[in-house]
């Protein structure tokens, strides 16, 4: 009936109803026959040098058991207390008429047998009626198995024509071993590969949650956080766009910057000095970093000038946004700050005015740099900082 | 200057209404689509100048938008404009076929502008993309497999390092001693490299980026 409508899956072992686990009803079902005959024909290869319980011991380990809810019903202890005194009986009559000993003859035919079994339960439905109507696809994943069950097959053939046709012991004890190895093979390969696969789905799952869970994380520290500040300050807009922009520079930097470190790195560094400004003004700061170097003396100067060029930007051009540029070079490392706002007459500053003399040009100067200002009323202002990189 | 007929691909509808209410009169808002499906659909009935392109959307996002349309041998010309500013989304929708790249921050007027320059076939980039192009033509050892596609010349690279300094072409042009067409041809020229060059870094950069 190889049509039947109801899909059944791969072979399980039911949980009600068991003599010892199940294996038997399990195949009975798979094979649609009753349990009985298994049962019987387990009972009988026990009696032949012990197949039995070998084949029930390799079904029992690679077959998965039913799942279900509750507690699990107890055995059949009465069924195989039965079973148990018929083997009993069939194991004296063999012992006493000496017929138990079957033989080099029924091993190999045993392994061959218990390997087509595996392969068959192994099988899910489809596969199995694909291998009904001969049209075996090669697919990656199980012509490598077919192969080995196969391969089992012809083997455990061989075995018996070799032991029938009474061969040296040495040479049927070789090939013994080689289809001993072979199964051992075939039955750890799937079982392996399902333990590997479910090791890696735990692994993603895992990060997963640690992800999501990092991400809910920040979601309420800043930006929750964030929002009701918003609607405490509602009636303030220019504290409410200062909010509302200081949060959206801390998104934008934890979804897209590198993790930098802003004390080691030039570019981490220009961002925070950025942030700081447009936090304590008001006034936007959009910064574009051009390659990156580790922070020095020279540079910690650099930074510093840099951030009072961004101070006056903000407070003195009337600009509603400030443009910095950083680039670091092989030789050089050049910032830019620049507003399109008021300007003014470099020449009419104040000598004693510290911000552009001093803090800006005295302070490149002195660390070894240049700087200047370009600038002219009504045309904005833009100052440039550049400071040589040591070789090493 | 005649008017620009324009469709909005953006999948809020606050965002839509709101670039509609900000445009200036030399652009025609003649539609709006809001995923991926509609976008391409209504590509196809309206024939549109220009369309904003949104990078992030239900459905594939506007690289997938780019590659249904422009796959199809459709002449219609992008403008991505994303609240993004991860690297690989900037330099994906630009070597998607996108002609210019501007973030939602960018102002009516600008925009306005932006969308006038790619109606007339030039490149239009922000700061941040020309700070990512700078950077991302730097950061090779490895010797180009075509010279001519995957280097900037020195005067490109002038032109790129005022955008990234928040200059208009006008500025640039004036900084340099040339004219606004000439500052578009480099523009453009530095657009072409960014989408023909086959150097596998320009991705590979814009991906490892994030995960330094």
């Amino acid at each position: 009936m190889p049509n039947a409508p109801v899909a059944y899956p791969r072979m399980v072992r039911p949980a009600s109803g068991r003599v010892v686990a199940g294996v038997a009803q399990g195949a009975a079902a798979q094979l649609r026959l009753d349990p009985v005959v298994l049962r019987l024909a387990f009972v009988l290869l026990t009696v032949v040098d012990g197949l039995g319980v070998v084949a029930y011991a390799a079904l029992w380990m690679f077959t998965p058991k039913e799942e279900a809810e509750g507690r699990r019903p107890a055995r059949e202890w009465g069924q195989l207390a039965a079973y148990g005194v018929l083997w009993l009986a069939l194991a004296g009559f063999a012992w006493m008429t000496g017929a138990s000993s079957g033989g080099f003859g029924t091993w190999p035919i045993a392994v061959g047998g218990i390997g087509a079994l595996i392969l068959w339960q192994q099988a899910d439905p489809g596969r199995r009626q694909r291998w009904m109507s001969g049209a075996v696809k090669q697919v990656s994943t199980t012509w490598v198995r077919t192969g080995i069950g196969a391969l089992l097959v012809v083997v455990g053939a061989i075995g018996f024509l070799a032991a029938s046709g009474e061969l040296a012991k040495a040479g049927t004890g070789l090939v013994f071993t080689a289809v001993v190895v072979g199964g051992m093979l075939m039955i750890a390969a799937p079982w392996l590969a399902s333990l590997v696969k479910e090791l890696q789905r735990e692994r993603t799952e895992r990060i997963r949650q640690e992800e999501r869970a990092e991400v809910a994380a920040h979601v309420h520290d800043s930006v929750l956080h964030t929002l009701t500040l918003i609607q405490r300050n509602a009636h303030d807009a220019r504290e409410v766009a200062r909010l509302a922009r200081s949060q959206e520079r801390e998104l934008r930097n934890w979804l897209y910057q590198p993790k930098q470190d802003a004390d080691a790195s030039l570019a981490a560094a220009v961002r925070r000095v950025a942030a700081e400004e447009e936090d304590a003004h008001g006034v936007q700061i959009e910064v574009v970093c051009v390659g990156d170097c580790e922070l020095n003396e020279g540079l910690v100067a650099l930074l510093q000038a840099a951030r009072q060029a961004m101070v006056n930007a903000c407070k003195y051009s009337g600009a509603p946004v400030v443009s910095v540029y950083a680039e670091v070079e092989a030789d050089e490392v050049t910032v830019f700050v620049r507003d399109r706002g008021k300007g003014f007459v470099l020449d009419d500053v104040a000598s004693d005015r510290m911000g552009i003399r001093q803090s800006i040009i005295g302070r490149m100067e002195r660390n070894g740099g240049s700087a200047r200002v370009r600038t002219e009323p009504g045309d904005g202002t833009e100052v440039m900082l550049t400071m040589k990189r040591e070789q090493q | 200057m005649k008017t620009v007929r324009v469709l909005i691909v953006d999948d809020h509808r606050l965002f839509r209404s709101g670039v509609r209410a900000e445009l200036g009169p030399s652009i025609q808002v003649i539609g709006e689509a809001e995923d991926v499906e509609s976008a391409v659909t209504a590509i196809g009935e309206l024939q549109p100048d220009v369309v904003l392109l949104d990078v992030h959307m239900p459905g594939g996002g506007g690289q997938e938008v780019l590659r249904r349309v422009l796959g199809s041998g459709s002449q219609v010309r992008f403008l991505a404009l994303s609240v993004s500013d991860a690297a690989e989304d900037v330099i994906g929708v630009i070597r998607g076929g996108a002609r210019g790249y501007v973030t939602k921050t960018i102002s009516g007027a600008e925009l306005t502008d932006a969308i006038n320059r790619v109606s007339e076939g030039d490149a239009v980039f922000s700061p941040r993309l020309a700070g990512f192009v700078l950077d991302a033509f730097a950061s090779t050892e490895a010797p180009p497999i075509d010279p001519e596609l995957d280097s900037l010349t020195q005067r490109e690279r002038e032109v790129l390092r005022l955008i990234a300094r928040g200059y208009a072409y006008k500025e640039i042009a004036k900084e340099l001693f040339i004219s606004v067409k000439t500052v578009e041809t480099h523009v453009s020229s530095v657009l072409r490299k960014l989408q023909l060059s086959n150097r596998h870094e320009l991705s590979r950069w814009a991906t490892a980026r994030r995960l330094v």
